[in-house]
């Protein structure tokens, strides 16, 4: 009898123990580092304008790089600004390269098992695609069989390819791809439409244009490392997002860098308005 | 107990989101990954086979009575040489592409006759032709002088001697260092992934940026891919040199 109750007693302090690990203490420890030392480690892109990419005089620019100097500007910390590409961003914030990623980076469900998103989602984008005039493309029907050129990593190149037939050349850069564009290797580049309106804006593209319906609209996500993702960090950058989307700053920040007004930014302003607002 | 195995696999992506072997339990990635290897070995193929031909005509021009034979391979193998294959690559595709003949299936594509796996076959077989060059001249010069005097006495011209008494020994010679090369080549040939050749990488590349979680399986995947056909590569070359070994000629 007195074993039983032994017994019951150490399986009950044992089932408490699991219980207690099994809930999640957050333990902070990017936030503790960051703020020890002072300094955030933002990891963004390089090649994509005008989100990010580098001035002539070498410096990194562009929209997100303004939105993670807000971020170290609220934390009250120095900035280290660190150039990531599609294909290690994740990597990089997995292994502790970069604290926080704002990098174009599409809102995927495989994404989010390996780094933290946190939402309100910033910002959203479809696919399309930069054509020549010239061929006259009115429905991505067209493209069946034919070759289309495009960057390693992006995840509509599949979906392009499954959907339509197109024939998908992918290079390691968007400058090879539109490179190959311009030589005649494909008839179209498939890509982000918010990149190619940009690029349709800069002026260098004579002749081309983006003809497509805009398809499969994505939102964009930012990621803290995956252990932070439900802890303060996670949490502190859910509320930059949510303010970024209530006072228009994106909006603002859009006019800025020169990039077409999306109805997606107006209507989640109109959707977090503060109720006693007048 | 096949389909114990697959699920096994998709166990292992489940629990461990980064370890997802999907090319195992995914039938279209499974064919990526095939296709890939399939056109790294047709790639490692043509260019050993291309490379050691030019190796073995650019050494037989560097003997040449002719100064300008001589520039010439002497110029060739500076260039090929003393710049990266990455940059090769990129410049016969981008650069040097749009000025070869070229056609056109609808009126507005240009299509050149030399598809980028061939500007890749023909970059990687010059870059490792310069290589194996001057790999045969180590060979060459290891045939005594008096040997090649005594087939010239005999009444053989200079190609002949080349061909049928410097050429065999010298290979013996330079066979270790050839497989040195050879074997540099067949990584090298990953490099091609730049100009969009769809061989291991290229493959590989597209199945971790579609299926993130897949992204250490696949470069275990290469990892033992190039293992694997590297070891083909040295057992052939090893069973040649067997072959070929003369008693009391180096080993």
């Amino acid at each position: 009898m007195k074993k039983f109750i032994a017994g019951l007693a150490a399986s009950a302090i044992a089932l408490g123990a699991v219980a207690a690990t099994a809930a999640e203490q957050c333990t902070n420890d990017v936030w503790n580092k960051v703020m020890q030392r002072g300094k955030i480690v933002v990891g963004v892109k390089a090649d994509y304008k005008p989100w990010g990419y580098r001035s002539s005089d070498g410096s990194l620019v562009g929209m997100e790089i303004d939105m993670a100097r807000e971020v170290a500007d609220t934390l009250g910390v120095e900035i280290d600004i660190v150039a990531v590409q599609s294909s290690n961003r994740m990597q990089f914030l997995e292994q502790g390269k970069i604290d926080l990623m704002i990098a174009t980076m599409s809102d995927r469900k495989d994404r989010r098992a390996i780094v933290g998103i946190v939402g309100p989602n910033y910002y959203t984008s479809g696919t399309n695609l930069l054509a020549p005039d010239a061929l006259n493309f009115t429905e991505w029907e067209q493209i069946r069989g034919k070759p289309v050129c495009g960057k390693q990593g992006a995840f509509y190149n599949q979906i392009v390819e499954k959907r339509y037939g197109a024939v998908v050349i992918a290079f390691t850069g968007n400058a090879e791809a539109k490179q190959a564009l311009r030589d005649k290797k494909c008839i179209g580049f498939v890509y982000d439409d918010s990149s190619i309106m940009a690029d349709l804006a800069s002026g260098n593209w004579e002749g081309f244009g983006m003809p497509m319906p805009t398809e499969d609209d994505n939102p964009w996500a930012l990621a803290v490392p995956k252990a932070e993702q439900n802890c303060v960090f996670g949490r502190f950058m859910s509320g930059m997002q949510y303010n970024w989307l209530k006072d228009g700053t994106l909006i603002e920040l859009e006019a800025k860098w020169g990039i077409q007004p999306t109805s997606f930014l107006a209507t989640q302003k109109e959707r977090f308005k503060d109720w006693l607002e007048e | 107990m096949f389909e114990a195995l697959l699920n096994f696999f998709r166990d292992l992506a489940s629990d461990h989101p980064t370890w997802n072997f999907i090319f195992l339990h995914d039938a279209s990635q499974w064919n990526k990954v095939v296709s890939g290897l399939w056109v790294t070995i047709k790639l490692s193929v043509a260019c050993v086979f291309l490379s050691v031909i030019i190796g073995i005509f650019g050494s037989a021009m560097q003997g040449a009575e002719s100064a300008i034979l001589r520039a010439l391979v002497a110029g060739y193998i500076q260039f090929f040489r003393n710049t990266p294959p990455f940059v090769q690559l990129l410049f016969f595709y981008f650069a040097l592409a749009p000025f070869t003949p070229s056609y056109s299936p609808d009126g507005w594509l240009e299509v050149p006759y030399i598809s980028n796996v061939g500007w890749a076959i023909i970059s990687l077989s010059m870059f490792a032709g310069a290589f194996n060059v001057e790999i045969f001249r180590a060979g060459v010069e290891a045939v005594p002088t008096s040997t090649q005097e005594a087939a010239s006495a005999l009444g053989y011209t200079r190609l002949q001697i080349y061909r049928y008494i410097v050429l065999p020994l010298a290979l013996r010679v330079s066979l270790p260092a050839l497989n040195n090369n050879l074997v540099n080549l067949v990584k090298t040939t990953t490099q091609a992934f730049v100009i969009a050749v769809p061989e291991l990488l290229y493959q590989s590349i597209t199945i971790w940026n579609d299926h993130p979680s897949a992204q250490n399986p696949m470069m275990v995947v290469l990892f033992v891919s190039y293992l694997a056909l590297v070891g083909v590569l040295v057992l052939g070359m090893n069973r040649w040199e067997r072959g070929m070994r003369i008693p009391g000629y180096g080993g």
